[in-house]
């Protein structure tokens, strides 16, 4: 694990740990600096399909609702419209569109990140919603050399190194 | 680290911050005791609270006979009033996600209050409606819920329901927005503060962030998304509202120029609101160097396009009305530039367009309390402007045996008065409890303008590319 103090320091060891193919568990940082998803090498999220379907599910529900309250069920004749005056309708089904897509993309950002009221956040070291980055690396293999990644790391101005084994958790 | 300064980009936040001075500056401002300023504020936008509480209680109570309506005028200072805050809340979506999805990377200073801003000033909107109902506590008729009438469902063909629907989603999807926005800063503020009820509220609505950078890039994800679902909302939102005039056969409202018409007043009412704001908060919670004279810039210049766009709207309705041939129509406007009623046209177009020329001038722009004159000026006239639709189109008629005046009684200038009062209540709240400016983004755009940004940035990535074993303490 290395602490850093500054945003290139971090992007740079991250990158070359990837690079040297040491596994990245993950980097904390206090803001979203840019370029780390590629130094990570970390997929992009797959939440914009949430998004599309869930917004797809409330307009289409509405469209349905909207029919069949209004041209089925207790059908009123309002100024001699047509009964299925789609036009008029498209106004609800696109606010209730951005309600669904809205909310469910950001319900299920909770679930995936499982981020949850009351939860203790699990913080790696002291000061990463502040002003300090951290490196965590997994030692995967008898490969990982203790010594090296320590100097590595240190070579990236990191401020502090650390070595923890990994409590059961 | 030298500072080196770009000649093309100027910093946005000036003082030459470090992320640790960030979070001790604006945690700073909510920290320390409250000032003599903060409690005049608070204690006066609180009596006004409870005037307004009591005028909403005793006119529930009596009914909306209370008010100065009549036959010929039955919408007035409440739909007024309504429309007004719905146009103030249009610029924090305007600065948190259009402003985003262009890249101004300016608005990390101010998109937490503006976004708070929205959120309040759609509660102050929504009341209004509701009182309107003259039976609020059938309020829930609104819901499409099966029912023992019938089922009789609401009528989906009317304005007034999409209107419900449009008001009910922007609240929903605003506050989730502004929360999701302070998640971060929440965790900030729960790891520095060591005890005590703010601890506590941080622990429970940070989530349990830890500054992961998998979350980060969800995060980011879903701000996006929730930016690009928010833009065409709230274009949407000002459209429906203008509907509730356009579809009714009223001169002076029935025509197609509403909606793009109330949208670009709704924006310039509300960044004037912003600026209003701002220009106070950067003085008295000491954020002068997060909030600049740089940003009160752009925003005047937001100011000038949007008023300019305002007055193009004022002037086609003119010309509209008389080149339709229509009398009724043109009557309208006569009568709104020289009828009873022509003293709040005049004050809607001389603070509308008039004043905001003044900002085209550099100077004018640097003088904070100019911008913050006319910004107050700015959403005077936006109020009247509301007025003016509402109340000059109803008083006079086809028939003029029916032609009738309108003047607001005590009760609903208390109303208007409460609303006030809410707004600063909420928004002086927000301002000692929670973070007003978006630590995490603030942070991220300290080195814009400074030489140890971007390409820097990208030599390094090269040279890290490039990094081996034997190389490694090396070093930068």
């Amino acid at each position: 694990m290395g602490v850093f103090e500054s945003e290139e320091d971090t992007l740079r060891a991250t990158n070359t740990s990837r690079l040297k193919g040491f596994k990245i568990v993950d980097v904390f940082a206090p803001y979203a600096v840019h370029g780390l998803d590629e130094a990570m090498g970390l997929q992009p999220s797959r939440l914009p399909w949430v998004c599309f379907a869930l917004g797809l599910f409330g307009a289409a529900v509405k469209v349905w609702f909207e029919f069949w309250t209004t041209a089925s069920n207790w059908p009123i004749n309002v100024g001699g419209k047509p009964w299925n005056s789609l036009p008029a309708f498209v106004p609800v089904t696109f606010e209730v569109m951005v309600l669904f897509a809205g909310v469910s993309t950001v319900v299920a950002f909770f679930i995936v990140a499982r981020l949850v009221p009351c939860k203790k956040a699990m913080m790696p070291y002291p000061g990463v919603t502040d002003h300090r980055f951290v490196l965590v690396l997994e030692e995967t293999d008898a490969a990982f050399d203790v010594g090296k990644v320590r100097a590595m790391l240190e070579g990236f101005n990191a401020v502090h190194v650390e070595e923890r084994v990994e409590e059961a958790a | 680290m030298a500072e080196v300064y770009s000649a093309l980009r100027q910093p946005l936040i000036e003082g030459n911050k470090t992320p640790a001075q960030v979070t001790e500056d604006i945690c700073a401002a909510m920290e320390g005791k409250p000032t003599t300023l903060w409690y005049t504020g608070f204690l006066t936008a609180l009596s006004l609270l409870l005037i307004g509480a009591a005028a909403v209680t005793y006119q529930i109570a009596t009914g909306i006979g209370t008010w100065g309506l009549n036959n010929t005028v039955g919408w007035a200072f409440d739909i007024t009033n309504f429309v007004f805050w719905i146009g103030i809340g249009h610029a924090g979506t305007l600065i948190s996600a259009i402003l985003f999805l262009l890249r101004q990377r300016w608005r990390t200073s101010v998109n937490r209050s503006a976004e708070a801003m929205t959120v309040f000033a759609v509660i102050c909107a929504g009341i209004f409606p509701v009182i309107h109902m003259g039976r609020p506590w059938l309020a829930y008729w609104m819901v499409p819920y099966p029912n023992f009438r019938g089922p009789l469902w609401i009528n989906f063909r009317s304005p007034l329901v999409w209107d419900f629907f449009a008001i009910g989603t922007y609240f929903t999807i605003s506050l989730v927005f502004w929360y999701l926005g302070l998640i971060p800063d929440l965790a900030t503020v729960r790891d520095r503060v060591k005890s005590g009820l703010r601890k506590k509220f941080a622990e429970i609505f940070s989530l349990g962030w830890n500054g992961s950078y998998r979350t980060w890039l969800r995060y980011e994800i879903v701000y996006l998304l929730l930016a690009g679902l928010a833009t065409p909302l709230v274009v949407s939102v000002h459209t429906i509202v203008s509907w509730d005039f356009a579809t009714a056969v009223i001169p002076g409202w029935h025509t197609t120029i509403f909606p793009p018409y109330f949208v670009a007043g709704a924006i310039f009412s509300g960044m004037a609101m912003v600026l209003t704001l701002i220009i106070v908060a950067r003085k008295t919670m000491r954020l002068e160097n997060y909030i600049t004279p740089r940003h009160v810039d752009v925003m005047s210049k937001i100011i000038i396009a949007t008023s300019g766009m305002v007055a193009m709207a004022y002037a086609t309705e003119f010309f509209t009305a008389f080149y339709s041939g229509n009398p009724y129509e043109e009557f309208v406007f006569l009568n709104r530039a020289r009828g009873p009623l022509a003293w709040g046209y005049w004050i809607m177009v001389s603070c509308n367009v008039l004043i905001p020329q003044l900002l085209w001038f550099k100077r004018v722009r640097a003088k904070l309390g100019a911008v913050f004159a006319i910004s107050v000026l700015i959403n005077v006239g936006m109020w009247f402007e509301r007025f003016v639709i509402i109340v000059t189109s109803l008083h006079r008629d086809y028939l003029p045996s029916s032609w009738a005046s309108y003047t607001p009684t005590i009760i609903e200038i208390a109303t208007l008065a409460g609303s006030f009062g809410l707004f600063f209540t909420c928004f002086l709240l927000f301002c000692r409890f929670l973070p007003v400016i978006a630590i995490g983004e603030v942070k991220g755009v300290l080195s814009y303008g400074r030489n140890h940004g971007a390409d820097l940035q990208e030599a390094a990535l090269a040279r890290s590319r490039a990094f081996d074993d034997g190389a490694v303490t090396e070093g930068v």
